[in-house]
């Protein structure tokens, strides 16, 4: 039993993640965090950097639920990295955050999330930030 | 004031519209290769040569300059928003830069960077018109002789002096100057290392060999180490300095440059020295010297001005001896020769116009640059964003392009991609590029003044050692060749112990191999040919 959250350092991927700590806590099962990164760019403000992960790991360990977190860089799509994880841990649900595209904006750089809710295998949670 | 005329005749032609867009489009380029680690001004200009070939030679020269000048400019942002030095130039201001904005002072770090910039460019080329004509009535009135001694000194100098192991260094010069064999001997017309290829009788385009190592074997390089953990850069605004900053930076600005310029003009120049150099001794004189290590500003307005005070002195002996010391001037170089300008004292008298629109035109601009990066420099720091496959593929596009653009000939794709594996090669087993590109483009003509001095004196080797400037010469090569070996004897037969200086050039050497490293520490893959150079440095230099 997993609950697989992909998380990014921004309002969407703090409400995934906290919603994602309510599932995981419901359901008592194992949270698994995925922070991908193509690794291709000199500076990804999407990947959390070591003093970030400190922070994280702090507040995990401060909710009562098992964790593991992941930081691929696969050279891989992010939505790739959590669907792949999804599948190697078997996880029920995926927790992911929105947010708003525009048509145009979505037709050039292409969605994670979209891909993700297409096609993943399990059940899929899109969380919105808080306004 | 024949000095002061030219310059003026230098501006207006500097200053047509036309010429002013080719220098802000220049300083731009410039900037954003400075900014992206691995791509330096060398491969902008190279990548960049056969695009101007169609172009007036002023136009095209006016923004070799911007580029040149805005590398220096961008690589201090990479360095102190990012701490991975976008050249090797600015390896040391990442030292203090990057602490300063890890402390939150990243808008004061960038602003003495631009305005250090500023104030030692625009110095160091007030220098350069001062010297540069002084250089060239000397150089006029030496012979064969002291051309072929003054060219091997700064062959070996390059060679021995900068990097750190010398063993590959004269691997990469012994490459360069059999590539610069290749074709028909001008004096004899014997054909060598051709292999019964006509196609090679001319000899290697040199802009093909440019682009070949410093594009094609870069993003090969690159390639190979695509992934790595990205990084996130520091958020900053725009860049402002405080009364204080301002007193604390203006000396430093002033003996940066002090350092930086004559290093820059001296064959074996290069930025790596002065800004060290410079960075010692604010250290030293700071009146804060317990704020060093933990982002003085000092330690970046000093280091600063150093390179950039270089990169004006680097010009002195391209210009009036058509002497490259560094790898942007040795790709300045060949497009002199690209336009059928012959480079060497007589540039002065030959091209009057073009040589001083240039001069003219890295007044303009520096002040451009500073214009420019004092607001954007949050902006270029989002460049750090493009995905590198898209940048390489692009990169490696324009060099194919441009390789076979110079002659329509498919025969150069053949060579760019020979010498391309062979700049990946040289990148893989940590041979420095510079000597190669250098041994390039001096070793031909360097024959040709031996051929000349022989000629002279009817085939006798002493015909060599026939003017005075010529011995010196040579007891400088000597020098620069023992001293080390030297020093090493020296210190191997009489072993000091721990932290008792030993001389201080060996000190000096291994303190700046500990710092650099520290500056490296957050880019574990070795991206950029700098890089690879102080990995190298560093791995020798420990004890």
């Amino acid at each position: 039993m997993t609950v697989l959250v992909g998380y990014i350092p921004t309002p969407e991927g703090a409400a995934a993640l906290d919603r994602a700590i309510g599932e995981a806590r419901s359901r008592s099962a194992k949270l698994v965090v995925v922070n991908a990164s193509r690794g291709d760019v000199f500076v990804d403000d999407r990947f959390v950097q070591s003093d970030g992960v400190e922070a994280l790991r702090k507040r995990l360990d401060g909710e009562d639920v098992a964790y593991e977190l992941f930081q691929p860089i696969g050279g891989h799509d992010s939505a790739d990295e959590v669907l792949e994880a999804a599948e190697q841990h078997g996880a029920e649900l995926i927790v992911i955050g929105l947010r708003r595209r525009t048509p145009v904006g979505k037709l050039i750089m292409g969605s994670t999330a979209q891909r993700i809710l297409l096609q993943a295998e399990c059940a899929v949670l899109a969380v919105k930030a808080a306004k | 004031m024949e000095t002061f005329d030219l310059l003026m005749q230098g501006f207006s032609t500097a200053a047509t519209p036309l010429n002013l867009l080719y220098a802000v489009i220049g300083v731009l380029l410039g900037t954003a290769v400075g900014v992206l680690p691995g791509i330096g001004p060398a491969m902008a200009i190279a990548l960049l040569l056969p695009v101007t070939y169609g172009l007036e030679p002023t136009s095209a020269f006016i923004m070799f300059a911007g580029i040149y000048y805005g590398g220096m400019y961008g690589g201090s942002t990479t360095s102190i928003l990012l701490n991975t030095p976008g050249e090797s130039a600015t390896v040391i201001t990442a030292i203090e830069g990057h602490k300063m904005a890890k402390a939150g002072r990243a808008a004061q770090a960038l602003a003495t960077a631009a305005i250090g910039s500023f104030v030692a460019g625009t110095i160091g080329t007030a220098l350069l018109v001062a010297f540069t004509p002084m250089v060239v009535d000397f150089a006029v009135s030496l012979g064969a002789p002291s051309y072929l001694a003054i060219m091997v000194l700064a062959l070996l100098a390059v060679t021995a002096v900068l990097g750190s192991s010398k063993l590959r260094g004269f691997a990469s010069l012994g490459l360069g100057l059999a590539i610069g064999l290749v074709g028909a001997d001008h004096t004899t017309g014997q054909q060598r290392l051709v292999f019964g290829q006509p196609l090679l009788v001319d000899g290697l385009d040199i802009v093909v060999v440019a682009v070949a190592i410093f594009a094609v074997g870069e993003a090969l390089w690159i390639a190979a180490h695509l992934r790595r953990r990205p990084m996130q850069t520091i958020p900053v605004g725009r860049p402002w300095m405080g009364k204080q900053d301002w007193k604390r930076s203006w000396k430093p600005w002033l003996r940066g440059t002090a350092y930086g310029y004559p290093f820059g003009a001296l064959p074996a120049g290069g930025a790596e020295v002065p800004t060290f150099l410079s960075y010692v001794t604010e250290k030293k004189l700071s009146k804060h010297p317990e704020e060093f290590g933990h982002g003085a500003i000092e330690g970046v307005a000093g280091p600063e001005a150093a390179n950039n005070a270089s990169a004006a002195g680097t010009l002195t002996p391209m210009l009036a001896l058509g002497l490259p010391t560094n790898a942007t001037a040795a790709v300045m170089l060949t497009a002199f020769i690209q336009y059928g300008i012959q480079p060497g004292p007589l540039l002065f008298d030959n091209e009057p116009d073009l040589v001083w629109a240039l001069i003219a035109s890295l007044f303009i601009g520096n002040t451009l640059l500073l214009l420019i990066n004092l607001p954007l420099a949050p902006l270029w720091a989002k460049l750090l964003q493009i995905p590198r496959p898209y940048l390489y593929a692009g990169i490696l596009f324009f060099a194919t392009l441009g390789a076979y653009a110079v002659n329509l000939q498919a025969f150069d794709l053949v060579i760019l991609l020979v010498l391309g594996a062979l700049g990946f090669m040289m990148r893989r087993y940590g041979l420095p590029v510079l000597p190669l590109i250098i041994g390039v483009i001096l070793g031909p003509r360097a024959e040709e003044q031996l051929r000349k001095a022989l000629q002279l004196s009817g085939g006798d080797p002493a015909g060599l050692f026939s003017e005075p400037i010529a011995v010196w010469t040579y007891i400088l090569v000597a020098l620069v060749l023992l001293l080390p070996l030297a020093i090493s004897a020296f210190k191997r037969l009489r072993p000091q112990p721990q932290g008792v200086p030993a001389g201080a050039e060996p000190r000096g050497e291994a303190a700046s191999a500990e710092i650099r490293q520290e500056a490296t520490v957050a880019s574990s893959p070795r991206e950029t040919i700098a890089e690879e150079y102080q990995y190298q440095h560093d791995r020798k230099e420990k004890p």
